[in-house]
């Protein structure tokens, strides 16, 4: 029977348990290798439980009593504290004969040895527990993993069966569409690494013949693009056209299954000064007739929208027998969809040429890299948008 | 053949389609924004549409549209967007238009 407060006779038992277990956590903590900042930091994060009442303990440790506590200091507060609190003995207080104290100190020997031995069993058990912890976790982890790269995967090879606008697949792979989305990454890739390349040749004024090569390389590396896309434009002419194989923000300014031509002459422009005769006029020029080409090609696209829609909107054709040739005539019309695509990467790709072509190296160099820039930002916009902070969801009080 | 060659002769700009083609329509509406009107022959409103198909693949074109300038093709249409961002689709027109005043 206690004849003191819960949270004194708390605080004795907490000193020495302190006391007894000190060196198990001090030797525990040295086996495992943490520094005391991570107790702090793995606290901070709340996950791992038993670490964190380790942490209490060296914190109370170090911060109360001071690593270097003596035995006399300890016996010191225990024979102060035993005084006025009686230390959960039924034993009286107050001083007897020195056989009841030499008994006494036995006891007491007996005591801090056994609770030793219990503060050291339970340290054991916390150390096992929080090692099941983390086993757990590394497991969970791998789980984790394994979980993401199958997604990546689907994502991958189930092409347009990801997002909601592409239904149609239904969980059938397109191989065709698989590839391009598999070869596009390793296109954007390498787009990167050009730039980086092209922004070092001209930061380092680098020879004529090196840019050029630098160019060629570029204006290959968009031919190859428009390669892959073409063979995309086979295996699915609206995979394509969504432009849900590029960023949110590039798809934003799509326009026939890609960037527009005056867009690519729009950022190129500031970069080529100064422009030597005959390259104004050559540029104004340029600019002039890929827009119109891209007029005329805009104003065919809507004229096949139309045409489609009326083909699907006149339902009376729609029935019995001619719902064969009806849904021949559709999938006709898609097909000039993928002409159309081809003619808009045509249009790019001589843009791109012609563009070369009227620039010296250097500008079309600056010109390149501006035009990879350009996306780079884009595709970079898009990401932080995607990782934006959202406001949290409004709680409405009734 | 000559129905072709005739036809193609009529105008300065003249274009082979087919009614159901927008890349037809495309083309004609980039010849427009440079200032030209093109004569269309739409192949399946024509009865010898059949012929006259076969006949311009013989001549190397091989789909809608196909294009003829001053009477000589021209090619389909990524020749004519080829030869516009090259700048020489204009020179072209211009060089039929001084040959025919002259």
């Amino acid at each position: 029977m206690l004849s003191v407060s819960d949270c004194e006779s708390h605080f004795l038992v907490h000193l020495l348990l302190v006391q007894g277990s000190c060196l198990l956590v001090f030797s525990w903590s040295q086996s495992m290798n943490y520094p005391s900042t991570q107790f702090a930091t793995s606290r901070q994060m709340g996950i791992y439980e038993p670490f964190r009442q380790v942490g209490v303990w060296r914190e109370t440790f170090s911060g109360g009593y001071g690593s270097n506590i003596g035995a006399s200091t300890i016996a010191e507060v225990d024979s102060g504290q035993e005084n006025k609190i009686g230390f959960g003995s039924h034993e009286s207080m107050g001083p007897s004969g020195n056989d009841q104290e030499s008994n006494r100190s036995a006891d007491k020997v007996q005591r801090r040895l056994e609770q030793n031995r219990e503060a050291a069993r339970k340290s054991r058990m916390r150390k096992k527990a929080y090692v099941q912890q983390l086993e757990t976790s590394r497991l969970k982890l791998a789980q984790l993993e394994l979980e993401l790269d199958r997604t990546r995967k689907q994502v991958a090879y189930g092409g347009s069966s990801f997002g909601g606008s592409h239904m149609g697949y239904n969980g059938i792979v397109n191989s065709g569409i698989t590839t391009f989305e598999l070869e596009y990454g390793h296109w954007v890739e390498e787009q990167h690494r050009q730039n980086n390349e092209l922004r070092k040749a001209l930061q380092e004024h680098a020879t004529e013949i090196e840019l050029r090569l630098l160019v060629e390389g570029g204006l290959n590396h968009y031919a190859t693009l428009f390669r892959m896309k073409a063979d995309a434009a086979k295996a699915d002419i609206f995979y394509l056209l969504s432009g849900i194989w590029r960023t949110s923000v590039e798809r934003y300014f799509h326009w026939i299954g890609g960037f527009r031509p005056s867009e690519l002459l729009n950022i190129i422009e500031p970069q080529l000064e100064p422009l030597t005769d005959p390259q104004p006029l050559d540029f104004y020029n340029l600019r002039q007739s890929s827009q119109q080409a891209e007029d005329a090609l805009s104003q065919g696209m809507d004229k096949l929208q139309q045409t489609l829609a009326k083909t699907l909107e006149a339902d009376q054709i729609w029935s019995g027998e001619t719902y064969g040739s009806q849904m021949a005539a559709a999938f006709e019309k898609f097909e000039a969809l993928e002409s159309f695509v081809s003619q808009a990467d045509h249009l790019r790709q001589q843009t791109l040429q012609q563009m070369s072509r009227i620039l010296t190296t250097h500008q079309a160099a600056r010109g390149l890299l501006a035009l990879g820039e350009y996306f780079e930002r884009l595709r970079a916009l898009s990401s932080l948008w995607a990782a934006r902070p959202r406001e949290p969801t409004e709680s409405y009080a009734f | 053949m000559e129905k072709v060659l005739r036809l193609a002769s009529a105008n300065d700009v003249v274009i082979f389609s087919k009614s159901s083609c927008c890349l037809c329509y495309a083309v004609n509406i980039l010849f427009q924004e440079i200032g030209v009107r093109p004569s269309v022959n739409e192949l399946d409103n024509d009865p010898d549409g059949r012929e006259m198909e076969k006949c311009l693949m013989r001549m190397g074109c091989s789909a809608v549209p196909a294009v003829f300038i001053g009477g000589t093709l021209i090619g389909s249409t990524n020749e004519v967007m080829s030869l516009h961002l090259k700048g020489q689709l204009i020179p072209k027109l211009k060089s039929y238009e001084q040959n025919a005043t002259s």
